[in-house]
């Protein structure tokens, strides 16, 4: 176990059988750690599989490790939210779970090493089917008719009802975790942004964070807190948005209109920071690249202000509205039981009564959290993704002006940036977790003898989250999927790499 | 009732008159690169070449060449140069009707700043005329990773009002007069851009949005494809580059524009 703050040495990661590990893990989870994450790492003799866990109350981490073989039994029976990481595994290095109950391709893509020649064509795969004489399929995507990310879907229906829906990714696959380790240094930077692009400060902040744990390198207060500020604008503009497209799918059109305009007022207080709208190039190794002075403070307090009131204002008049509020209640709901034992993450999970939030579990700093809380709902359903949605705006809002405010009055007292060593050091592993607006973004980070990389993992909320969206739709009718995609909002590209 | 029409009034009317207003861009907004013709030869340092993460510069004897095609505008040249010969001005028109008028070879024009409707650069491959009053638009995401997606379908919201240009994103390729696409075009995707692109009837047009779509930007040599549209549909389809990751809205408006607009 170890400091989740720290790097630990590759080799005092325990290396056991992977009976063992099964043990280890399906006993943690039991009380009640948490799977950050689970993938294969590639050794001398094939591949090696790395289990990361996480113990929110203690604030520990755990790694371990196993050589799989040709095949193992499977963790999923005992411990469901192993199910994505084990077919992952299994598609990338052909390692077989045993008794997985669904084990079918994840992205449709060709194994990590070997002929790439053997690839499925995307999405062709078995489907669960349900049969009957007035049952019905209904197929949709990979492209859709709105301007979103493709992905299939399969509907199980009996009349209007779904039985079942399965979510079919893969479409957005990029190979990224490989481009991390095989492309020049100056564009690992850049791909991590490009993870899910709506994302882009939350996969920047694990990444720096990886880095920085691996190095030992402390950076500044000021930076932690142009981090905090650039994450909290991330989370306004997402949440204004999707609470907008929730307005949207409702058919209460006002709310609707005006928050796509508010989410480019928000987008554009990360502009002015970087440039970027969405926060590219402004996190850094060490720190942020750009600096707020005091003028500038005050100009984006007087925009920030203004922007919050008009998304206020917006959101509230929607909330109050008694047929907006019929729609969203009972509909999509997941179950406390469900969210927890399939792994679901921030928002999503926090909505089912799931406790959880990185902000407050696995703090970045030891700066206070301020007016930051852990919000939570417990019905699951849209409408309790919806309030909590609203509900931390509030805290965003009143977190990013308080940083705005301190920078401005701390200007030139400290840099932003401080030196990264040449090099990491060999042979060490660390792991971050930011809570980026979906969820906890999940990074591991394990350097080889040559302080080059081993490997790199990269966990999306989306990732976990997608399967929330696919119970939330059992027993609801076709017509209630837009309505509760838009609640959780997942990235397509997140979950695919 | 009452509360919605006081929250009305409020929220105010948002529309830019844009293209004869300039929109306001923040200031640290990397725009067109300005490069000063020079000969490289004093320079010993070739800093730019090594920070650039893209490949995007090149140094030739008349001086530095930066392809918008592949560049991020993530600014790393212009801090390395230490002749201060690559700089990025804060024009956001940035849209080409060619692959090569990407490439930045001098100075920025002078009368840039000026608002209106101005061409993109180089010529275009054929007349665009035919879609002037009226265009329906397929959007195809291949990859992308929802920046260019969410600076696309900004367009459509209130501040920028896409249709009053009689500019629309269609839900079918069969009602479409061309596709906008993002993203590196992964291997999983390339069918699906192919059946949309087939599916859309002569004549047809695509845009390429954002530097993904057109050479793949950091994917580049991904051994998921990944290299953008013009490494899939055939040679000559594309109709309008628009460079950035992603383009801001304006740049996107601006590029759609140089297709559909009465005056352009």
């Amino acid at each position: 176990m170890f400091n989740y703050r720290e790097s630990v040495a590759w080799a005092d990661v325990p290396l056991m059988s992977m009976n063992d590990l099964r043990s280890a893990v399906v006993e943690r989870c039991r009380k009640g750690w948490r799977m950050l994450a689970f993938f294969g790492v590639p050794a001398s003799d094939g591949v090696e599989t790395v289990c990361v866990l996480a113990d929110a109350s203690a604030r520990l981490l755990d790694a371990m490790r196993a050589k799989p073989g040709r095949e193992y039994p499977s963790l999923t029976p005992q411990c469901p939210q192993a199910h994505l990481f084990e077919r992952e595994l299994f598609e990338l290095w052909g390692v077989k779970p045993q008794g997985h109950p669904w084990l079918k391709p994840v992205r449709f893509r060709p194994p990590a090493q070997g002929p790439r020649s053997s690839r499925p064509g995307p999405a062709q795969a078995d489907y669960y089917r349900v049969d009957g004489a007035e049952v019905h399929e209904v197929a949709v995507g990979p492209v859709h008719a709105g301007v979103i990310e493709p992905g299939h879907f399969r509907f199980q229906c009996y009349g209007e009802n779904v039985m079942h829906l399965e979510i079919q990714l893969g479409f957005q696959h990029r190979d990224v975790e490989r481009l991390i380790l095989d492309a020049p240094a100056t564009r690992a930077l850049p791909l991590v942004e490009n993870i899910a692009g709506d994302t882009a400060i939350g996969h920047a902040t694990a990444y720096c964070t990886v880095l920085e744990r691996l190095a030992g390198i402390r950076i500044t207060d000021r930076a932690h807190i142009l981090r905090r500020l650039a994450l909290e604008l991330e989370r306004l503009a997402n949440h204004t948005r999707d609470l907008g497209a929730i307005g949207g799918d409702t058919g209460f059109l006002p709310t609707s209109a005006w928050n796509g305009r508010i989410t480019g007022d928000f987008l554009n207080l990360t502009a002015e920071l970087c440039g970027s709208r969405f926060g590219r190039n402004l996190l850094c190794p060490g720190g942020v690249k750009w600096d707020v002075d005091a003028a500038l403070s005050q100009a984006l307090v007087k925009r920030l202000r203004a922007a919050f009131r008009d998304a206020r204002g917006s959101v509230d008049v929607m909330l109050e509205t008694s047929s907006v509020l019929a729609r969203l209640t009972g509909t999509g709901k997941v179950a406390f039981e469900d969210a927890r034992s399939l792994g679901l993450v921030g928002m999503a999970a926090r909505s089912c009564g799931v406790s959880m939030d990185a902000r407050m579990d696995w703090p970045l700093c030891d700066l206070d959290n301020g007016s930051l809380h852990k919000r939570m709902r417990t019905t699951g359903d849209v409408l309790a993704r919806t309030l909590l949605r609203s509900d931390e705006l509030n805290d965003s809002a009143a977190s990013a002006e308080n940083d705005l405010l301190q920078l401005g009055f701390s200007s030139g007292e400290e840099p932003c940036r401080v030196a990264m060593p040449a090099s990491m050091p060999p042979d060490r592993l660390a792991v971050a977790q930011v809570e980026g607006w979906r969820g906890e973004i999940c990074h591991v980070g394990i350097t080889g003898n040559n302080g080059q990389w081993l490997a790199y993992k990269v966990v999306d909320p989306s990732f976990h989250n997608w399967s929330g969206l696919a119970m939330a739709l059992r027993n609801e009718q076709i017509s209630d999927f837009p309505l509760c995609n838009k609640s959780f909002n997942l990235s397509y590209c997140g979950h695919d790499l | 009732m009452l509360n919605i029409i006081r929250e009305r009034l409020h929220q105010g009317y948002r529309t830019l008159n844009y293209p004869f207003v300039s929109p306001t861009i923040s200031p640290r907004f990397a725009g067109l690169p300005s490069l000063t013709p020079t000969s490289c030869r004093s320079c010993n340092h070739r800093a730019c070449l090594t920070v650039c993460p893209t490949g995007a510069l090149r140094v030739t004897a008349e001086g530095p060449e930066l392809d918008m095609g592949r560049c991020l505008f993530c600014r790393a040249c212009e801090q390395a140069c230490q002749e201060h010969k690559i700089t990025f001005t804060h024009e956001h028109r940035l849209a080409a009707y060619t692959r090569d008028a990407l490439i930045v070879r001098g100075p920025a024009p002078e009368d840039m700043e000026r608002p209106g409707i101005r061409q993109a650069r180089g010529q275009q491959k054929r007349d665009l005329s035919l879609f002037g009053r009226s265009l329906k638009l397929r959007e195809v995401s291949a990859g992308g990773c929802m920046a260019c997606e969410a600076d696309v379908n900004v367009l459509g919201t209130l501040i920028y009002d896409l249709g009053r240009f009689g500019i629309e994103y269609a839900a079918s390729p069969r009602h479409a007069d061309g596709i906008l696409v993002t993203g590196p075009v992964t291997e999983n995707m390339r069918k699906a851009l192919l059946d949309t692109w087939d599916a859309v009837p002569e004549p047809k047009i695509v845009i390429a949005v954002g530097v993904c779509a057109i050479s793949g930007g950091t994917f580049r040599g991904s051994r998921e494809g990944c290299n953008g549209v013009e490494s899939v549909l055939p040679e000559g389809s594309v109709d309008v580059y628009v460079p950035g990751c992603p383009p801001n809205p304006w740049t996107i408006l601006d590029g759609i524009l140089s297709v559909a607009w009465k005056n352009a």
